[in-house]
């Protein structure tokens, strides 16, 4: 029998799940009303240098923007998998959670770039 | 004046009704049954039986939509058939198809083997379990439950269930989870998650997590929708999960 992610385990990931949600909700909202501001007299990437080097509270909003990103996806693609292919078990939720956390650190890996460029 | 032909008028002298029989394997039998003017599909059903065919089984009990045995896919749709009526269902040609419930194994015909479904109401603890008397015996303290209390009226919202399985049938997370517990049983759980004089909160809060619980639910109503007693299995399991979340939240499980 495939060893599963306990009940608890499973109950964390969904609240994971939510809680991102309610984050991306917030973030995706300030990262629309930014481009379409921020492109209105055109995009340079002195702009956005300008904007983002040096800056903690940018480089904040995007580390928990893409955290929040990378688990709700991976998570959401966990039971998407479970349903449609039949992908149960500790293992995938493992490879799922190892997912989620490899996409969050590219992003957060750009908003360091950007903040220390 | 429009001509209007006869059987829209009156409906179909004889309806034709494609039953399946068999097991899981099997297929369509059609039979011709006089039409009446008020007539039910299980009415239909045993009408076959009685004058066509005394080999076809299938299962009911009350006729009165109350003990929730007679339920079965009518026209591709989970229905009660003794309360429905062949007029609502059956189009001005008068076809009906007819089939065992689904996301269950069927036993032959139309009697579809209702064991995993209850096994589920089990499993979620569906049972009442008095606070201050785990041996059964008359709890010392006599709660009084105001019905105008909140938690009592989320209680009513969902006690009416006749355990039918059409929400079970109807439910698209049962047909792609088999583990997954069902409408029925986490509506039920909820109820007793609401009776302030049960005693398993813990346990049944436990049971009624995770992927084969209240989590896997996508929310898409079919329940809801299809439930002959107009509850809403969906707003119940809305509330395990909105329980769930702040308790997990907040650290208030054990």
């Amino acid at each position: 029998m495939r060893a599963m992610t306990s009940v608890r385990g499973q109950v964390h990931l969904w609240v994971a799940q939510r809680v991102t949600a309610m984050l991306l909700a917030v973030a995706v909202t300030v990262h629309l009303v930014t481009i379409i501001l921020a492109v209105r007299g055109g995009l340079t990437a002195a702009d956005i240098l300008g904007r983002l080097r040096g800056h903690e509270g940018w480089l904040a909003f995007y580390a928990v923007f893409a955290l929040a990103a990378g688990l709700h996806g991976a998570i959401g693609l966990r039971n998407i998998a479970a349903e449609m292919l039949g992908w149960r078990g500790r293992g995938f939720d493992l490879a799922w959670l190892g997912i989620g956390l490899l996409t969050a650190a590219f992003g957060i890996r750009a908003a360091w770039g950007l903040y220390a460029a | 004046m429009p001509q209007t032909s006869r059987e829209e008028r009156e409906g179909p002298r004889t309806l034709a009704v494609r039953v399946w029989r068999g097991r899981e394997e099997g297929g369509f039998r059609e039979y011709r049954v006089p039409a009446q003017a008020n007539q039910t599909v299980l009415d239909v059903v045993t009408w076959i039986q009685r004058e066509l065919d005394p080999t076809l089984a299938y299962r009911f009990a009350c006729r009165v939509g109350m003990c929730g045995s007679c339920a079965m896919t009518v026209n591709g749709r989970a229905r009660w058939t003794c309360r429905t009526h062949v007029s609502r269902v059956a189009g001005p040609e008068g076809r009906l198809e007819l089939r065992p419930l689904a996301n269950l194994p069927v036993i032959r015909d139309l009697a579809a083997d209702m064991t995993p479904f209850f096994d589920k109401w089990a499993k979620a603890r569906g049972r009442f379990q008095p606070k201050d008397a785990p041996d059964g015996a008359v709890p010392e303290e006599f709660h009084v439950v105001p019905p105008a209390s909140r938690q009592r009226r989320e209680a009513d919202a969902g006690i009416e269930c006749i355990g039918c399985g059409v929400c079970y049938a109807s439910c698209d997370v049962v047909s792609w989870n088999p583990d997954y517990l069902g409408p029925a049983a986490l509506n039920r759980a909820w109820t007793l998650v609401n009776d302030v004089r049960d005693g398993a909160q813990a346990e049944r809060l436990a049971a009624v997590a995770g992927d084969a619980g209240c989590h896997s639910c996508h929310s898409t109503q079919s329940c809801t929708e299809h439930c002959p007693k107009q509850l809403d299995p969906s707003a119940a399991i809305a509330g395990l999960k909105r329980r769930l979340f702040w308790d997990t939240l907040l650290g208030r499980r054990a």
